[in-house]
């Protein structure tokens, strides 16, 4: 197990140096120039030369590629071009207002996508079946910066129950979450991202759960006498697996914060630093922000790889 | 640490300003994150407006009290300036006494000195390579400053140049002793921003909000903000701004969407509308495909019927006929393309380009850019209908600004630029698209129009002093370039903005840049 667990880790290695050299071409690739922020829209030549200069964009990139490296892996992340501040603060200030939504996204999500699936996959067919797996449908369908618009509309705007955009009236500094001033900001934007989770988790579980019911064990259960409800638990931790692996996925979706979601409401975390930073084509945000959020997605999974064991003891890690 | 900070944090609610009668001002505006503050600010316009003029001041300011008559420059940080009786190459300015820094110290013809080389000279040791590029537009004619007394500083420019006291109003100067103070950090300056303008920083959240106070000591007494507190925050998306208006989260939004001001309107908001020097319009390529020819561009403007643009938008713009407004000093009688497809396609047939085939390079949104899509796709279909054949090609905007940069050398096959661009002053209005010496990637000329009676008048325009007689000639140099075709016009913003009816005071000029200082917000 350990000698798995190592190894895990080290696979994780190669894979966070690919994520870097993609996302540092990624960032190349797309038109626009990196120092858009700075520049005018009508800036010269000679002008611009200079400027790169300055910024060292003038050398070639992978140069410019092997500086950063090496910045990195000494925890440099370089400082945004737009703000001037360093790009792991940028990063970390961002992460945790989006960490602060998943917070609350991941167990709305995971308990009624969980629960509804679960509910749903036990009667394959049923009325209940069919009206978990339309609401299902629906959640994943339906965009979720139209959802939050229309969630805006109506409990901010007609009946002003809760508030629009923001953090706050002081932004991320005043934010209390122990205070309803505070936490009534959250609310919007936590059901507009907890919408599309709980559609896939509920479709995976469904799926999971009813594959199982057919399985030639829970027969033998049910030929043994054993009660429905006993049944149902033999089902759910066999189906736990799977869905586990999705939840983990999920999971990592959430915490890299939804660029859509965030700007319909203005949270300034990690989705909307994102989308700024391309927007303004500030590079060092851009790939620093890119990097981490990578590296968070392959922990979560490993995460997942080592707990999937714990629960079913057929998957043997060695 | 942000987030555990975020979950036990319980103590010190924020403080709230002691509310002195004039309110909070909360504005939430359409970029998308705070403009920088260590001088000229990024963020376009929007960032002089709201961050540049308030912190800082010019020596040369823009009157922009009224609202019934065009922006013009008045005396800012300097009092009085003259060209040189003999050196016509040389600006005398005076300084005004008895200017504070927001830091305590005084202001004088050193920090004039000490402020150019922070933005144009890379040898000083205050130099600021975003600042440069930010100033470099407006200092492209510029070459030297020297002090000639305490209060009086000359400046030397490249060539003869009658509207220097235009592009100095867009250089803003920050105080240099902040800046020493704080070892040239411009990290940390931002932080602790100090100009000599009507507010003063108090609070900064990254990303999130901006707060000014009045500055009770600023040196126009006219001009002391009559607020509490303006705050400003970034809202890109303009459904959310809306909605942040009519829920009460901000009393002032810029930029509602035309289909938004019917709601706003029922709900009591004041829609603020008034002409401002935008133009929204295409360059067109001089080098190669059918814009080369006149009647071809003639023809463009002929096909256009603007007022089902205007109907379009909600009736929020005003029908573009010239590079300019008509109510610009300098738009004379120009040669007006009214909507006429009969006479489009007449000159299309005498140009021999049936179809007319054109490529257009447009933007998904952008600075300016109003509603490109949709605007875009009307002007296709009134065009085709005379003959031309359009193919729009959209890209973000940012690779429309590159395109825009590189000139028309870089990209011959596209026989039009939809870049909405300021025309404020008359370098920015007319100069820099027909000036062969503006050719990009050195200036704003993309498409490289080239017209020797163009270009000596330009030079006489810069070698004129006269206020009155320059007038006359650049009056003649946009009739020059109406009757010339050398953009296919289509509109003017109307610079809309939505304010609670709480908000009282506000004056709209017509001009990019607003005067916050006499707004109220109260019951």
């Amino acid at each position: 197990m350990i000698r798995y667990i190592l190894r895990r880790i080290l696979y994780a290695v190669p894979i966070a140096f690919g994520v870097s050299i993609v996302c540092f071409a990624l960032v190349y690739i797309a038109p626009g120039d990196p120092l858009e922020t700075v520049l005018p829209p009508d800036a010269t030549a000679a002008t611009i030369a200079i400027v790169k200069h300055a910024y060292g964009f003038d050398k070639p990139l992978p140069v410019q590629y092997l500086i950063w490296l090496g910045h990195v892996v000494t925890g440099n992340f370089g400082t945004s071009i737009a703000t001037g501040r360093p790009v792991i603060l940028e990063v970390s200030d961002a992460l945790a207002n989006t960490a602060l939504l998943a917070l609350f996204a991941v167990p709305l999500a995971f308990v009624i996508g969980g629960t509804m699936g679960a509910v749903a996959g036990s009667f394959p067919g049923r009325w209940i079946d069919r009206a978990v797996t339309g609401i299902a449908v629906a959640g994943v369908s339906v965009p979720n910066y139209w959802l939050g618009i229309v969630l805006v509309i109506f409990f901010s705007v007609q009946y002003m129950l809760l508030p629009a955009t923001g953090m706050g009236p002081n932004g991320s500094t005043g934010f209390r979450l122990l205070q309803w001033n505070s936490a009534r900001f959250l609310v919007l934007p936590v059901i507009t991202l907890a919408m599309i989770p709980i559609g896939i988790l509920a479709r995976t579980t469904r799926a999971a759960v009813a594959e199982m019911r057919n399985q030639d064990f829970v027969q033998t259960l049910r030929a043994k006498g054993l009660s429905e409800w006993a049944v149902t638990r033999h089902v759910l931790k066999n189906a736990l697996p799977q869905i586990l692996a999705v939840m983990g996925l999920q999971f990592g979706y959430l915490l890299g914060g939804s660029i859509l979601v965030e700007t319909v409401f203005t949270w300034p975390g990690s989705g909307f630093l994102l989308s700024k930073a391309i927007i303004n084509r500030d590079v060092p945000v851009l790939q620093g922000t890119i990097l981490i959020l990578s590296l968070i997605f392959v922990a979560t999974n490993l995460v997942v790889d080592l707990l999937q064991p714990l629960i079913d003891p057929r998957i043997r890690r060695g | 640490m942000g987030l555990a900070a975020l979950i036990l944090g319980l103590s010190a609610a924020a403080e709230q300003p002691a509310q002195a009668g004039g309110g909070t001002l909360n504005i939430a505006m359409t970029a998308g994150d705070l403009p920088a503050m260590t001088g000229n600010p990024d963020q376009g316009f929007e960032g002089y407006r709201f961050v540049g003029y308030n912190l800082y001041d010019s020596l040369v300011l823009w009157d922009l009290s009224k609202a019934d008559k065009p922006s013009d420059i008045k005396p800012g940080l300097a009092t009085d300036w003259q060209v040189d009786k003999a050196d016509p190459k040389r600006w005398i300015f005076k300084l005004r006494h008895g200017v504070k820094w927001h830091d305590g110290c005084g202001f004088s013809a050193d920090d004039v000195v000490w402020n150019l080389g922070y933005s144009a000279d890379p040898k000083s040791p205050q130099f600021n390579p975003a600042q440069f590029a930010q100033a470099r537009s407006y200092l492209g004619n510029f070459a030297s400053v020297e002090k000639l007394d305490d209060y009086t500083v000359a400046f030397t420019t490249k060539v003869p140049d009658s509207l220097f006291p235009y592009e100095i109003s867009y250089v803003l100067m920050i105080s240099p002793c902040r800046a020493k103070e704080l070892k040239y950090n411009w990290v940390q300056y931002a932080l602790h921003p100090s100009g000599t303008g009507p507010y003063r920083f108090a609070r900064m959240v990254p990303h999130q909000r901006l707060e000014f106070v009045p500055n009770t000591g600023y040196w126009d007494k006219t001009r002391i903000p009559q607020q509490d507190r303006l705050v400003l925050i970034p809202m890109p998306e303009a459904a959310t701004r809306t909605a942040a208006l009519l829920a009460g989260q901000v009393n002032w939004i810029e930029a509602p969407s035309p289909d938004a001001i019917d709601r706003l309107k029922a709900a009591g908001m004041q829609i603020i509308t008034n002409p401002y020097p935008h133009n929204w319009t295409y360059q067109l390529n001089f080098v190669k495909g059918p814009f080369t020819d006149k009647r071809v561009r003639q023809a463009a403007n002929y096909a256009l019927n603007r007022s089902d643009m205007k109907e379009l938008l909600n009736g929020m713009m005003l029908e573009g006929y010239s590079t300019v407004p008509p109510s610009t000093p300098y738009y004379g009688h120009p040669l007006i393309y009214r909507y006429d497809p009969a006479k489009a396609k007449a000159l299309l047939k005498a140009a021999g380009c049936l179809p007319c085939k054109v490529t257009f390079a447009i933007s998904t949104s952008g600075s300016g850019q109003m509603q490109p899509l949709p605007m875009n796709e009307l002007v296709k279909a009134q065009m085709e209908a005379v003959g031309f054949q359009v193919s729009l090609d959209a890209m973000d905007w940012n690779a429309l600004l590159e395109v825009t940069r590189a000139g028309v050398d870089k990209n011959p096959d596209i026989s039009a630029i939809n870049v909405s661009r300021q025309t404020q002053d008359p370098f920015n209005a007319l100069i820099r698209h027909v000036w062969t010496k503006q050719w990009a990637p050195k200036g704003s000329n993309w498409g490289h129009y080239s017209n020797p009676d163009v270009d000596r008048l330009v030079e006489q325009i810069y070698n004129t002093f006269d206020p009155q007689k320059r007038l006359a000639l650049l009056t003649r140099l946009n009739e020059k370039m109406n009757e010339e075709a050398v953009m296919i016009f289509v509109a003017h913003d109307l610079n809309p903005r939505a304010l609670s009816p709480q908000v009282h005071g506000f004056v709209q000029a017509q001009s990019w840049f607003q005067d916050l200082t006499p707004v109220t917000v109260g019951p």
